[in-house]
């Protein structure tokens, strides 16, 4: 178990640098660095030669990977090309919010979608099953952007009853979000909850279908009793490396959510980045992104090993 | 029916039909017509192949069906009580309680995430009047009655920490938990090895003499019955073809299946091979009007297709479905003649292994980087033996004993730690595949233990056939098919199915074609992996035949896998026996099975069933899982009746030749053995 | 021997029918190929449909409410809805039509090869594309578009590039279960070469796995598209494309709510329909879709 342990984390070191090597790459090959972004127009002869030399922008790439992954490795993520401040304070707050708006989604849609997943396994191809299941299709299909614009066609326009768009100023306190959060927060545990029920649904219906659930009931054992105690323990434990993938891929609906709502966070300061050419926040944003991915689905395998007796008494098996 | 009727029958199966729709809506009988009833202490036996509906009728009796069938008419009748009208909440009183049931494969029936401990007190507190504070103390007597070593310990397990063995005596003992007047055994020994399925046989032999519960036991293994049960019902095609006392049904069987099945069964006893009992049962409703057996029926007449024969009492109290009970008595019990064995000078050997060893540990990350060998114990070692063209070698022993990792090495699939393979005429091969020349690779060929994962589901049969011939010979087109069709003929397979694809063939084709497949090659010498055991017993005695033939007209060299003593010794020339993938014996076939032999060797016999009522397995060895990685000294010190003292400890016993090239590989001199 | 019906293996043509036949037994799967052919026969006949002009402007018409004229109104610049919202599929449904078989594909082929070979490689394989796939979809389509701009020569390769990396790794992953079985150690044991095992064993048992992925896929990748051509990065207008319309439309939701109503249909019911598709598809063929994550 041990060894399990200090080869994932291994792993996910790898991941990590591979990833900030293929950033650095990648915003390395194209065309255009930071001054010619920042200067635009005016990015041609000695001005130009000028802010490459002060940025540093000519040693060799190798050198510049190193002092910025070194810097980031310390929580030092460079400083921003527009504006020219650190980047690790643009972005305190601006993560701060990203993740209050994904802990609070998360508050209600994971266990909204396992108590969704389990009924509908348990009522397969009934009634409940079949309404849950379509609209789970519906909300894992439809882009972030058609059902947020509904439901601020609803909520706000029609209704009148929470605000359509973020007013909140990015380093406001947490209470200041509220209830102008509730919208965004919405459409993402929407997505979010159908993504889990579908596999809730799947994974339950397999481990009622099992020889243990088959010998339960031929042992005797009430049917409430065979579904909390022999089936749901087995039957939830796939489902939590599917919740840390889920809220990983979220980090990327993210984006567009914040977009839309105006909400102060990661994901729209990425777009703003991007459209800015501000590379070296782009860079660090990336990067942050990647390493929460990393960590929450070493976190999944984690809390896998812990719950899964299979793994967790390896030890003894292999002596 | 004899007229012992004056104690009530505990379980009543009365006209029972189940079944389930089709595809076209119509409804496909898997049960019909079943007539049985247990008393109270008896024990039953359902004996049949896969797909006779044993299974389903032992659940039906609990009032269970499994997803899609139902009941289309009759009643099963527990204590008096319609099971299949009890509520919910009836059924789980009785379930469990006054009837349990030992399922088939413990390791998945037991819930992987609750341990042992757990499961055996959810069935006190649902079916004992033993207040909470005493579940512990009873969960280890329990244990202690299924005779678990350190029941407390293996309390606090969980399923997967224990051997199959264990994992089917903690099931037991779960059954036992509800102090239950009948137990069901559906197939409880299937997939055991030999030793511990012997172990767990007695085991439920003594319980019933203890507790003086009824029994019905579901089994393929007619072996298995006839060790534990005092009456059985031979089913085929969801119909109770035979019903009578154990002596009766195995000395006398007054049903053509029957007494096919029989002589269909190889015995350790004799040499010869067993008779193969052709063709397939009908697929359910597909039985027709007349008798279900009637296309596989030597002795069948013109009214056997018409009318369905009835359930009929004969004098002896027996039952049987046939029309013509009177004469199945004229139908042979096994094969004419005994097939010759060979005793074959070494020196014209096809194959020989020189000191093979096999090592699954890989060398670790920081292994690689100190350069560093992995230096665990080997997990075949020591393994020299050669073979002679045309001579089949049976390779015995339990799971885990390395019989099929060796066929691996030699294959080339796995790369040998140490040792030479050589074939005669190449020298030795390259240990890889990859690194092995055509014409070397041509001359030795594998078949899988089951053919639904060795044959690729998605190619035609002529595909499959064609990769060989293709890649060995470069045939195609009109040579191809000619080629591929007289390929299926020496398997006894017509050229239309050629077409066909693997999931379209019964199991017993299927092995056909995967034997046709290594037979293109045309090798000089074949490695069977177990290539029966996923076989029902009819149809491996045809495919045993099969082999059997090939090898006389083709002079092909077998190495022949398998833990079935009786198997082994139908076809073998030699026999090597393996233990923890060291050689404990080798020598002809007739010497091995004879005494003296190697203490494992001993064990190993003592633990097979036959199919005889007057035989009783001689279980010397303890029923203790071994450990990896085997001990050093002898491998089988842990569990040898016989352990001489320190010596097995630490020294490699050597090799003692006997008469005939009979070798033993034991402390013990060939006198004492 | 049992002498039953002589099977034979089902043709191409067969099996394509028997399993459309399938996918049309269930409901949902036949509302979903229905609304999936209904979308590519307007992305086809589309312009011979359209009542009027879609980048007809006409400053007395700005911003109408639906009428017998205009079915779904007016937007902005007074151009016809409806019309705008017929043709508005098109770009997308070309785009990813192309790019959807380019990235199965070449994900396809990657991920058996390394399935079958193992070893380092596959490990390291394995790592990059983890790692790419701890990026955001936005982020590496977004900065591939702002430099290289948003034409369809480089939407189809970025898509296909991008979308072909998860591919590799259900790909491989259905290798490995294909690998493990005893057919393919048969032909390893009788030397057969790597290709002809990718081509004659390996690819037969894979394909339906990477058809269903394929379709799925395709639904994502139309998300993606949208989502980009609504931030903005996606078609440049005046072309008519549901994403960007639904952007336009947004800031004039209060008092004309068709204009944003009309493209969320045309978008919504492709993407429900090919997901039902493949959902229906999945089924028919035998491979459970839900238990797969959707990175």
């Amino acid at each position: 178990m041990l060894r399990m342990l200090v080869r994932r984390l291994a792993l996910g070191a790898i991941t990590v640098f591979l990833v900030s090597l293929i950033i650095f790459a990648g915003v390395e090959i194209l065309p255009g660095d930071a001054c010619t972004a920042f200067l635009e127009r005016e990015a041609q002869g000695q001005l130009l030669e000028n802010c490459r030399q002060e940025l540093g922008l000519k040693r060799p790439a190798s050198e510049r990977y190193l002092e910025w992954a070194a810097g980031a490795l310390t929580g030092d993520l460079g400083v921003s090309a527009n504006g020219q401040k650190p980047i690790s304070e643009l972005v305190g707050y601006r993560l701060r919010n990203t993740l209050l708006l994904a802990s609070c989604s998360m508050l209600v849609g994971v266990p909204l979608a396992l108590l969704l997943g389990v009924v509908a396994a348990l009522w397969r191809d009934r009634l409940a099953d079949l309404a849950i299941s379509t609209i789970a299709i519906g909300a894992m299909t439809i882009p972030e952007f058609v059902s947020a614009t509904i439901l601020i066609l609803i909520f706000s326009v029609w209704l009148g009853w929470i605000p359509g768009i973020v007013l909140t100023s990015a380093d406001a306190p947490v209470a200041e979000f509220f209830p102008e959060i509730l919208l965004p927060m919405m459409v993402l545990t929407f997505v979010m909850t159908a993504h889990i029920l579908r596999t809730v649904r799947s994974s339950v219906i397999e481990a009622m279908a099992s020889d243990y659930a088959q010998m339960a009931t031929l042992k005797g054992v009430p049917y409430w009793r065979i579904v909390f105690r022999h089936v749901l323990p087995n039957a939830l434990l796939p489902a939590i490396n599917v919740v840390a993938l889920t809220i990983a891929w979220l980090l990327g609906g993210v984006v567009v959510i914040e977009t839309v709502f105006n909400y102060p966070g990661l994901g729209r300061m990425m777009i703003d980045s991007i459209s800015d050419r501000d590379l070296p926040v782009t860079q660090a944003i990336a990067l942050i992104i990647a390493s929460v991915y990393v960590g929450v689905n070493l976190a999944a395998d984690l809390l896998t090993m812990i719950a899964n007796p299979r793994l967790r008494t390896m030890h003894m098996r292999k002596g | 029916m004899k007229d012992t009727m004056t104690v009530d029958p505990l379980i009543r199966v009365r006209d029972l039909s189940i079944g389930f729709t089709g595809r076209s809506g119509i409804t496909l009988p898997v049960l019909r017509n079943i007539d049985v009833a247990v008393r109270p202490g008896e024990s039953l036996g359902l004996v049949g192949e896969s797909g006779s509906g044993k299974s389903t009728l032992a659940l039906a009796m609990m009032g269970y069906l499994k997803h899609g069938l139902r009941v289309i008419g009759g009643e099963a009748r527990y204590a008096g009580l319609d099971m299949f009208a009890l509520t919910r909440r009836e059924l789980e009183g009785i379930r469990g309680g006054r009837l349990a049931l030992i399922p088939q494969n413990s390791g998945q029936s037991l819930t992987p995430t609750l341990r042992i401990g757990a499961q055996l007190s959810e069935a006190l507190r649902l079916h004992s009047k033993l207040p909470e504070g005493e579940h512990a103390v009873r969960v280890v007597e329990l244990l202690e009655q299924v005779r678990l070593p350190d029941p407390s310990a293996i309390a606090g397990r969980y399923p997967h920490e224990l051997s199959g063995g264990q994992q089917q005596r903690a099931a037991i003992a779960m059954a036992l938990a509800g102090e239950p007047e009948a137990l069901l055994l559906d197939e409880p020994t299937t997939g055991l090895d030999v030793t511990t399925q012997a172990h767990v046989l007695e085991l439920l032999r003594d319980l019933a003499a203890e507790t003086g519960m009824a029994m019905v036991y579901v089994s393929h293994d007619l072996g298995a019955i006839a060790r534990v049960c005092d009456r059985v019902v031979v089913m085929y095609a969801g119909e109770a073809v035979l019903e009578g006392t154990t002596r009766e049904v195995l000395r006398n069987p007054r049903h053509p299946y029957a007494r096919g099945l029989l002589a269909s069964i190889p015995k350790l006893a004799d040499a010869r091979l067993p008779l193969a009992l052709d063709g397939r049962p009908p697929a359910p409703g597909q039985a027709g009007a007349g008798c279900a057996f009637v296309q596989r029926c030597a002795i069948a007449g013109e009214g056997c297709r018409t009318a369905r024969p009835e359930l009929a009492t004969l004098p002896s109290g027996a039952r049987v479905r046939c029309h013509h009970a009177d004469r199945v008595g004229s139908l042979p019990a096994r094969a004419p003649a005994e097939t010759g064995r060979r005793v074959i000078a070494e020196s014209d050997a096809i194959l020989s292994l020189g000191d093979l060893s096999i090592s699954y540990a890989r060398p670790g990350i920081l292994d690689q980087l100190f350069g560093r060998r992995p230096t665990a114990t080997p997990t075949v070692d020591g393994i020299t033996i050669a073979l002679a063209k045309g001579e089949t070698l049976g390779l015995v022993g339990e799971s885990g004993s390395g019989k099929s990792t060796i066929l691996k090495a030699v294959a080339g699939l796995l790369p040998p730690a140490g040792g030479r393979i050589e074939l005669a005429g190449d020298g030795a091969l390259p240990p890889l595949v990859d690194d092995r020349r055509p014409d070397q690779l041509r001359r030795v060929q594998l078949i899988f233990q089951n053919p639904d994962e060795s044959l690729n589901p998605r190619q035609t049969i002529a595909e499959i056939l064609a990769q060989p011939l293709r890649l060995y010979f470069g045939l195609s087109g009109e040579a191809l098919r000619q080629r591929t069709e007289a390929l299926l003929e020496s398997v006894r397979l017509g050229a239309h199915y050629m077409d066909r694809l693997p999931s379209q063939l019964s199991g017993g084709e299927k092995q056909r074609v995967a034997v046709a497949r290594a037979f293109a090659a045309e090798p000089d010498l074949v490695l069977c992996d177990e290539v029966t055991s996923a076989l029902d017993v009819s149809v491996q005695a045809a495919v045993l035949d099969l082999l059997d033939q090939l090898r006389r007209s083709r002079n092909t060299a077998y190495v022949f896998v398998s833990h079935d003593l009786a198997v082994v010794r139908a076809l073998s020339d030699r026999v090597a026996v393996l233990y923890q993938g060291r050689l404990c014996e080798i020598g002809p076939a007739a010497a091995v099975y004879a005494a003296p032999s190697h203490p494992y060797t001993e064990v190993l016999l003592g633990a097979v069933l036959e199919p005889d009522p007057d035989t009783a397995p001689r279980l010397t060895a303890a029923d203790i899982p071994e450990r990896s990685p085997p001990a050093r000294g002898c491998p089988f010190q842990r569990r040898c009746p016989r352990k001489l003292g320190p010596q097995c400890d630490t020294d490699m016993p050597p090799w003692r030749r006997g008469k005939g090239g009979h070798s033993i590989r034991c402390h013990i001199p060939h006198e004492q053995l | 021997m049992a002498v039953a019906s002589i099977h034979r293996r089902p043709s191409f043509t067969a099996r394509f029918v028997g399993v459309t036949a399938d996918i049309t037994a269930r409901p949902s799967g036949a509302i979903g190929l229905g609304l999936v052919t209904f979308h590519l026969m307007l992305a086809i006949f589309g312009p011979w449909l359209a009542p009027y002009d879609y980048k007809a402007v006409d400053a007395n018409l700005i911003l109408q409410g639906p009428s017998g004229l205009h079915w779904f109104g007016t937007d902005h610049l007074g151009r016809d809805t409806f019309s705008r919202t017929l043709l508005g599929g098109r770009e997308a449904i070309l785009v990813t039509g192309i790019a959807t078989p380019i990235a199965v594909l070449w994900g396809g082929f990657v991920g058996i090869f390394f399935g079958l070979v193992g070893g380092k490689i596959d490990d390291v394989l394995m790592r990059v594309v983890d790692a790419f796939l701890s990026l955001p979809w936005i982020l590496k389509m977004l900065l591939l578009i702002v430099t290289f701009g948003t034409g369809i020569e480089v939407l189809i390769p970025t898509l296909a590039f991008f979308y072909g990396i998860p591919v590799i790794r259900i790909a491989r992953a259905a290798t490995h279960d294909v690998v493990a079985r005893d057919f393919v150690q048969a032909a390893r044991a009788r030397g057969h070469g790597k290709m002809t095992i990718i081509r004659s064993e390996l690819l037969p048992n894979v394909r339906d796995a990477l058809l269903v992925e394929g379709a799925m896929r395709w639904s994502w990748m139309l998300l993606a598209f949208s989502s980009l051509s609504f931030l903005g990065f996606g078609v440049s207008p005046p072309t008519p494309d549901w994403g960007l319309m639904i952007a336009d439309a947004r800031g004039y939701m209060s008092f004309a709510p068709s204009g944003v109503l009309a493209p969320v249909l045309g978008l919504s019911s492709l993407i429900i329909g090919i997901n039902l598709t493949a959902d229906a598809l999945a089924k028919a063929l035998g491979i459970d879709r839900a238990q797969k994550a959707p990175v």
